[in-house]
């Protein structure tokens, strides 16, 4: 009976199959707890690892084609996932990966993602453009997109009246505050734009439109009171990488909606996979850009300084922008 | 057919992995001790940086922000795949061919959670969940993830002695299989159970045999080569 070879086979393997259990549990410790003196773990012996993977799993496919007991066959399988996760597991180089990819990958892939791109600054910016363009005529168009209080809210914001004092406009303490704030929100945000475009992108055209449509009132309508410097100061700096990151989520969420709409040759499961890895890229972009946003908003925009400094400082930073989205990236291409 | 949604899995070294996805069930409990978790340390959290004025706030803010989005990052990335509340039902999270978790699809699978929690407790994730073969939520979808079942290590219990005896008909290789099986299982199952399940073999044993599990035992020992 074959059972009796299993017993064979199990006291002939059964020293390796521990070894690998061992070395593996050894091998998940973090470092810290390796050198921890108080519970001094016992080092395994050195073991060839990939060899003794692979004897593993010839054992195991010597016990399924053998038909040995289930709980054998079920613990070698245990070991050989185990093995499996440990062998082919990757290595990361974080920060050279990082560089690289700002330094051109990024730009490059938006480049590359020219349609969806396109497509999402065009539902973005031109709602944007067109309420504040027609606020300016008909101002009481504010009211069809906020209420009367959030008005209120947005122009005491803003009222040069109560920034006439010199220094800071507000406590720097509050800096930080408003730097979690604006993280934890406009992030959040991004994100939301994204993962809308799973409900076949419904869910990206309607944040798109949304925030196209809401930001482009309040620009509009702090324009039309005369709240140019107040308003316009502060939010050129760091508009510059927030406007971006917000289409540019909604890209990405356009770009997963490609996917389940037009999968093109290949099944919709496949597609959706290799759309989200270009997808999840833009949102590497988005992150980093929406902190520099928050950064620049929390401590740079909220500063009192003549006004034409921030003018300049703004428009150099959407030149650098701009300049950043066409030019780097271009060599390596 | 096969009932149970164990899939395979070919390895480069030729042989195939068994591999368990993990349902809505576990999969929601496991979510409910994270949020616990993640609710208790956001209290003490804000409990005492609310003393730090506006800049505790402020740090508070952007610590809640990482927990909420980067909680499961943290932990698939550098835990093997398992969050607190996964590793206490025994889950993990891996790429469909069992390879570990990319860095790229953990925050694909969790920037995607929202959507999956869309339109309330998570209604997309469950739909797509029961209609994916593996349990899948649209995160897991585009990241190409599953949620597996970690197994236990089961000790070949081999203590058990029955006094062996020869099975009255010859029997086929799939019923000695099922016989080794029972055997094996034979410690974790009740007298009750055992004797119910014993019952099924009748040819085997006699109709009114009293004590058809131990009956069946022998017979089973005797198949596992005790002579």
């Amino acid at each position: 009976m074959s059972a009796i070879r299993q017993s064979q086979f199990v006291d002939k393997h059964e020293a390796l199959w521990k070894h690998f259990d061992e070395w593996l549990d050894y091998q998940e410790l973090s470092s810290w707890a390796k050198r921890s003196k108080k519970k001094a773990v016992k080092v395994p012996d050195d073991l060839d690892f990939p060899l003794a993977y692979r004897q593993i799993c010839h054992h195991f496919a010597l016990a399924n084609s053998r038909l040995y007991s289930p709980i054998l066959v079920e613990r070698l399988n245990k070991l050989v996932i185990r093995g499996h996760q440990k062998l082919y597991s990757t290595r990361t180089h974080f920060w050279r990966d990082f560089l690289q990819f700002f330094a051109g990958g990024f730009p490059a892939l938006i480049r590359q993602e020219w349609k969806v791109v396109s497509i999402a600054a065009f539902l973005f910016y031109v709602p944007f453009i067109a309420i504040l363009v027609a606020i300016q005529f008909y101002p009481d168009l504010i009211y069809s997109v906020m209420d009367g209080s959030q008005v209120r809210d947005l122009e005491s914001m803003y009222d040069p009246e109560l920034h006439n004092k010199l220094g800071r406009e507000r406590e720097s303490d509050s800096d930080l505050y408003m730097f979690g704030y604006y993280i934890k929100h406009n992030i959040g945000i991004d994100f939301q734009l994204f993962a809308g475009g799973m409900l076949f992108g419904i869910g990206s055209l309607f944040f798109l439109l949304f925030n196209g449509i809401f930001l482009g009132a309040a620009f509009g309508h702090m324009t039309y009171i005369g709240y140019y410097d107040t308003f316009w100061g502060f939010v050129v700096g760091h508009g510059a990488f927030e406007l971006q990151a917000a289409f540019l989520s909604g890209a990405a969420g356009l770009k997963l909606a490609e996917a389940l709409i037009m999968p093109g040759r290949k099944s919709r499961g496949r597609a959706l996979i290799d759309n989200g890895k270009i997808a999840v890229k833009i949102m590497y972009g988005v992150i980093v850009f929406s902190i520099i946003a928050a950064f620049l908003e929390a401590f740079w925009s909220s500063t009192v300084m003549p006004v034409m400094i921030k003018y300049v400082v703004g428009a150099c930073l959407w030149a650098l922008v701009a300049a950043y989205f066409i030019f780097a990236g271009r060599k390596s291409t | 057919m096969p009932l149970d949604t164990i899939y395979h899995v070919n390895t480069p070294e030729g042989i195939s992995l068994r591999l368990s996805p993990a349902g809505p069930v576990p999969r929601m409990l496991a979510w409910m001790i994270d949020i616990l978790i993640r609710f208790a340390i956001n209290a003490v959290l804000f409990s005492i940086l609310g003393f730090m004025g506006k800049t505790g706030l402020g740090i508070g803010l952007i610590i809640s922000f990482l927990l909420e989005w980067f909680y499961p990052v943290y932990f698939e990335l550098y835990k093997n795949g398992q969050t607190p509340g996964k590793k206490t039902f025994d889950l993990y999270v891996t790429m469909e061919n069992a390879s570990p978790i990319t860095p790229a699809a953990s925050i694909i699978r969790n920037l995607l959670r929202f959507v999956d929690f869309l339109p309330l407790f998570y209604g997309f994730g469950f739909v797509s969940m029961m209609l994916t073969d593996r349990f899948q939520r649209l995160g897991d979808l585009v990241a190409g993830t599953v949620v597996l079942h970690q197994t236990h290590e089961t000790n070949v219990l081999d203590e058990i002695k029955a006094e062996p005896i020869t099975p009255p008909v010859s029997l086929k290789l799939n019923e000695q299989q099922a016989l080794i099986r029972f055997y094996q299982r034979r410690p974790y199952l009740t007298d009750e159970r055992a004797d119910e399940l014993a019952r099924f073999t009748v040819p085997l044993i006699d109709k009114d045999e009293p004590k058809p599990a131990s009956r069946l035992m022998g017979i089973s020992s005797w198949i596992m080569g005790n002579r």
